[in-house]
């Protein structure tokens, strides 16, 4: 390597000194800043050449690639629900109902989802409008709605940075990784493919996945946004651009994320969405799906057993009987 | 149809700013806003290099590649000219443009973008030649009234050139075919990179 570097440098020294104006002209594409009486940030650059960079990859790969991410996503969900339908209560109603989220956790979780879309609609309107939208909206409309869209979007970054935050303090201990229950949860598919039923706590291992993308890709978002946010802290280009990549890969992956949350919550499982609605699931719900959970609710005495009129296929031992 | 180009000659520029106070009063810049700017290369060195720069009128701009709501044009002569009624402030040309030319006023708080503002050639933007609203967003549209971009009209050696690309080749073409004996002062040569090597130049 040092030896490379070495022999790299010597040629440059050479060439340096035999073709002066060369060299000149090298060190202007490289960057290299002169003197200019104009105030400004980097105004003492002639050519950055990381700007064509960034161009080539976000109008190419980011482009692209977000498009078939998002697309295969959806293709897959589409697909999935064709050959598998939705996850159906497999016991009847009880009619017992299990408090699942209270009133605040509600709030938040919705909070931060409604403000997640309005992130993800307008800043897929800065990428995609143009390709998408402006043909049939017109050059002026169009501009209307992505002037609009951009102000939400740099808006909606802070208030859901201050969702996620709260968020993570509250479910952090119903999201701690538990190998032995998750592993074979996720071995068993969660129970989406065949009909096996793989014990979960409150939170089964599919939720802790997307709870823990979110807080780490999602906080790279958030990081990456706010950067971009405020063009305040004095970053050059460069790093915009750097910045502004990685805001827009980990974008892709938190939607498809989020693609697959949102699917899994509604029509991919039958009564999910109403506990994060009215906070409570029937008691058949809570067993088939949450059965570990459910057996702690028990053992603390939050409800009766004895009131639902089906019965469990695990061992009776896990319940007690109320007296 | 004329393709027209700035061309800046490093071996007259004598980095006097001109063209940028010229640019400044004639299109009434927005404050804190230059369009174009004097850069010199190892200043207060011996063969220091000075060049004018503003937005370059690309072929192929990376500026208008990347704006979201496609509010460039290019204009039968070439010009790379923007629609401020579009823009929507979002910096990404900035990011881009190899040149540093679009810049932004400042436009409330934390520093957020107004819209984009860049040397036009003085040839204005989407409104009507010469109006009252086309001279408050654009500054002067000169090319409308016959005339070239002030900048390289009033740069005193004539290093600043701007107008039809093949005549401001012809004239800079001239200029190196004529320039000071390259034989006898091969350190400080002044031909361009190469011309040594085809034509036969020992010392460079
Ligand atoms: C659900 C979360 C988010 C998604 C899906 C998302 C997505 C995107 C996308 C797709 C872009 C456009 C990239 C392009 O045009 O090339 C973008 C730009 C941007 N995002 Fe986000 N983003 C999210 C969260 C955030 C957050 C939390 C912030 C700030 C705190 C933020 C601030 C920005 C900024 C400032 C831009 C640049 C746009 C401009 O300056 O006009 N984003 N985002
Ligand atoms: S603004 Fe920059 S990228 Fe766009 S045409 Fe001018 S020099 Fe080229
Ligand atoms: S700042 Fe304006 S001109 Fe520049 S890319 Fe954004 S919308 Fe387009």
């Amino acid at each position: 390597m040092l030896l490379v570097a070495g022999v790299v440098w010597a040629m440059a020294g050479e060439f340096s000194s035999s073709l002066p104006r060369a060299e000149l002209w090298r060190m202007v594409r490289e960057g290299v800043a002169g003197y200019t009486a104009v105030k400004g940030q980097e105004a003492g650059e002639l050519i950055q050449a990381s700007g064509e960079t960034w161009r080539q990859l976000r109008n190419g790969p980011l482009f692209t690639g977000g498009a078939i991410v998002l697309g295969g996503t959806l293709a897959l969900l589409a697909l999935f629900y064709l050959l598998r339908g939705q996850v159906k209560l497999e016991k009847p109603r009880t009619g017992i109902k299990i408090l699942r989220w209270n009133l605040g956790e509600r709030m938040l979780h919705w909070f931060v989802a409604v403000l997640f879309i309005i992130l993800t609609v307008t800043g897929l309107t800065l990428l995609y409008g143009k390709a998408v939208l402006l043909p049939w909206l017109g050059k002026a409309q169009f501009a209307y709605w992505a002037q609009l869209a951009k102000w939400l979007h740099n808006i909606s970054g802070p208030l859901f940075i201050a969702g996620l935050v709260p968020m993570i303090l509250i479910w952090f201990k119903d999201n701690l990784w538990r190998p032995g229950i998750d592993w074979a949860w996720f071995k068993a598919l969660g129970g989406l493919v065949g009909r096996a039923h793989p014990p979960a706590e409150r939170m089964n291992a599919g939720e802790k996945g997307w709870f823990w993308l979110l807080m780490t890709v999602g906080a790279l978002l958030s990081i990456t946004g706010l950067l971009l946010d405020l063009p305040l802290f004095g970053l050059e280009r460069e790093s915009m651009q750097m910045i502004h990549l990685i805001h827009g890969v980990s974008a892709f992956l938190v939607i498809a994320g989020a693609l697959g949350h949102i699917y899994i919550g509604t029509i991919g499982t039958e009564g999910a969405l109403e506990g994060m609605i009215h906070g409570e699931v029937d008691l058949s719900w809570a067993r088939q799906h949450h059965d570990l959970w459910l057996e702690a609710l028990e053992k603390e005495g939050r409800f009766s057993l004895a009131k639902s009129d089906t019965r469990i296929e695990r061992p009776e031992s896990f319940f007690k009987p109320e007296k | 149809m004329a393709r027209m180009k700035f061309l800046c000659d490093d071996e007259r520029c004598i980095e006097c700013n001109a063209c940028v106070t010229a640019c400044k009063n004639e299109n009434e810049v927005p404050w804190g806003v230059n369009r174009r700017r004097v850069v010199t290369i190892n200043d207060g060195q011996a063969g220091e290099k000075s060049i004018s720069v503003a937005c370059m009128h690309c072929t192929d701009p990376p500026c208008a590649a990347v704006c979201p709501v496609d509010c460039f044009y290019i204009t039968e002569d070439g010009l790379v000219l923007h629609d401020k009624d579009i823009c929507i402030g979002c910096g990404y040309c900035f990011y881009a443009c190899p040149f540093g030319a679009p810049q932004f006023p400042q436009d409330g708080a934390f520093g957020v973008r107004g819209k984009m503002d860049k040397c036009t050639f003085c040839a204005g933007g989407p409104e009507e030649d010469n109006s009252e609203e086309e001279f408050k967003k654009y500054g002067r549209n000169r090319l409308a009234e016959g005339k070239l971009p002030l900048c390289a009209e009033m740069c005193s050696t004539k290093a600043l050139l701007a107008g039809d690309g093949d005549i401001i080749a012809d004239i800079f073409r001239d200029r190196v075919v004529r320039r000071a004996d390259r034989d006898e002062k091969p350190a400080t040569a002044t031909a361009p990179w190469g011309w040594g090597k085809a034509y036969g130049d020992k010392s460079s």
